[in-house]
């Protein structure tokens, strides 16, 4: 095949994808917004994917540092993005079967969770 | 394999690992779709990370050159990531998510750049398929970069929240990016130019920098989603430019959806996206003022202790959470007061507002964090109903959600947002550093109402003074 038919396929899947896209983001609650664009986020970290193979294939001191520093920026958003999107997602846990019990009677003067540093 | 990176725009991987890169792009549909609803999103997240690391360890397996250096930088991305992310307090969240969404982004534009040098070494001209992906990749791997830094910066608060505007802005951008495009197409018709090159990315940056400095704070969780279905299209279009299908669907899929999620957040601020991105929001507010009519009135400022009263003897208090709440940290001491009130058989209920915060969900999270029941917090069309039968509103570093301005003036440029009607409670507290305006930069009449009074000072201060006095009235 040639390089222009790989791209015609390539916009072919671009496409597609994109309409499944659109087709995934129906109804969201908008507690969950924040969630599923920093889980969004996290995924187009998969650029890390080309940073890598521009990084296997330069033989260049400088197209070599450049694609380093872009190995180094897409797995900040990978790893960032998902434990970002992690943290925040445990916050929830739980929510639905909480609000199903009969609600807890908190005792007076209960101390705040040991936590909040200034 | 090798043969393969070696002419990476050109062929197509092994049949297994297309397989596996199809197995981790289904992992990737199905995790973003399980993160569409409360009970799986956890999941979602954990299914889109396996696609991750099947997708990076197929990569890494293909090209076995070059790990010397690779390893090493994404384990030290990796590390300061995950540090980062988990140390970062859950209030500035948004500009976390900003930040490693610019990271995405500029990753997207130096794999353009290391292309562009790796295909031009020696003098030797690019086809137009290849100049235009890797222009197009910069170009929006740029801009989410240096857009998303603003945001960064922005909602940091190391520079201002306020629009930044200057006299012809949106012309000067158009041409702006007129300019790109042309010296664009130079670099396309001569298939190469690597000081052009250089410019054209500069130039990227810079009308990256210049499209977000006019968006106020208010519209930054906007901005930021918009940003990242940006850098999702650069990722696609890299994509193109490293010949591997995978991030093209990935990155058209983060890039469709995050479009959509745009439009869902602007909708709930019923800010139409090109109000968001040409509109200056706040800054037009400035001038028509829906302040005039406040002015004749002067605010009623309260203390903790008269406050702390009204609270014990109320039926019920409603809780209206906003930025400032996030900003003094204030949650756990909210939580310890309603805590008290409870005791004393008052009714507490948290009005959460879709964009309260800065992010749509911003006051679930803290609020969550705090361990407040999940049954307590109220969305805007389940609590409006309840203000009228409520004694005390309780707004605690929220202003444009509870301005009436977006019912009565039609001036105003938050006029039709819908909001939480704490005006409708027989008294509203609210609890604020000072009179500045808030985020929108928009004067509140609801302030200067006959049953507002004003506690002023730091969120968490205050609160922990109102805990105290509370404690005194019981004891009392």
């Amino acid at each position: 095949m040639s390089t222009n038919d790989l791209v015609l396929i390539g916009f072919f899947i671009f496409v597609v994808s994109g309409l499944l896209g659109l087709e995934l983001i129906t109804k969201v609650p908008s507690l969950l917004h924040t969630p599923l664009m920093s889980g969004t986020n996290f995924i187009h970290g998969i650029v890390v994917i080309g940073a890598i193979t521009i990084a296997a294939t330069v033989n260049d001191t400088l197209a070599g540092v450049v694609a380093v520093i872009a190995v180094f920026l897409g797995t900040l958003n990978v790893v960032g993005g998902w434990v970002v999107t992690d943290r925040m997602l445990s916050m929830f846990k739980g929510g639905g079967r909480q609000a199903a019990r009969p609600a807890a009677v908190e005792p007076a003067g209960t101390t705040p969770a040991p936590e909040g540093k200034s | 394999m090798i043969a393969v990176a070696a002419s990476s725009s050109t062929g197509l991987p092994p049949a297994w690992a297309l397989l596996c890169y199809i197995l981790a792009i289904t992992l990737f549909a199905r995790g973003i779709k399980l993160l569409t609803s409360p009970r799986t999103a956890v999941l979602g997240n954990r299914v889109a990370g396996l696609g991750m690391l099947l997708a990076i360890g197929v990569t890494l397996g293909l090209l076995h050159v070059g790990w010397a250096y690779i390893v090493p930088a994404a384990a030290i991305g990796a590390v300061i990531g995950a540090t980062w992310a988990l140390r970062v307090p859950m209030t500035a969240m948004p500009q976390m998510v900003a930040m490693f969404n610019g990271m995405g982004g500029g990753a997207a534009a130096l794999v353009a750049l290391g292309d562009f040098h790796r295909l031009t070494a020696g003098g030797a001209t690019l086809g137009l398929i290849d100049s235009g992906t890797i222009l197009l990749s910069c170009l929006i791997g740029s801009i989410s970069f240096a857009g998303s830094m603003i945001a960064f910066a922005k909602l940091q608060e190391i520079m201002t929240g306020t629009p930044i505007t200057w006299p012809l802005q949106h012309e000067i951008n158009g041409v702006w990016l007129l300019g790109l495009l042309v010296i664009g197409s130079i670099i396309m018709a001569t298939g190469g130019g690597g000081v052009l090159m250089i410019v054209f990315f500069a130039g990227a940056l810079i009308l990256g920098v210049m499209a977000v400095l006019p968006v106020g704070g208010a519209d930054m969780p906007v901005i930021i989603s918009l940003l990242n279905a940006f850098t999702g299209v650069a990722a696609a279009v890299t994509g193109f430019v490293i010949g591997n299908y995978s991030l093209v669907v990935a990155g058209a899929l983060v890039g469709a959806s995050g479009s959509i999620l745009t439009l869902l957040m602007s909708r709930a601020m019923n800010r139409p996206i090109s109000n968001v991105l040409f509109g200056a929001f706040g800054k037009v507010a400035e001038g028509v003022g829906g302040g005039a009519a406040a002015v004749a009135h002067a605010v009623r400022p309260t203390t903790a202790e008269d406050l702390a009263v009204l609270l014990s003897y109320a039926q019920q208090v409603i809780f209206v959470p906003g930025y400032g709440l996030a900003v003094a940290r204030a949650q756990h001491e909210v939580k310890e007061l309603a805590d008290q009130l409870k005791a004393r058989g008052v009714r507490v209920l948290y009005a959460i507002h879709p964009v309260a915060g800065r992010m749509p969900g911003h006051m679930n999270v803290l609020l969550a964090e705090a361990d407040v029941p999940y049954d307590e917090l109220k969305e805007m069309d389940s609590v409006n109903p309840e203000f009228p039968r409520t004694d005390v509103a309780v707004v605690i570093g929220a202003n444009d959600v509870v301005n009436p301005a977006a019912l009565n003036d039609p001036k105003s440029p938050i006029w039709g947002m819908p909001i939480l009607r704490a005006d409708q409670a027989k008294t509203v507290v609210v609890l604020k550093r000072s009179m500045r305006p808030g985020f929108a930069g928009i004067e509140n009449e609801l302030f200067y109402h006959d049953n507002t009074l004003m506690l002023f000072g730091d969120a968490k201060d205050s609160v922990t003074k109102l805990i105290a006095e509370v404690k005194q009235q019981a004891a009392a």
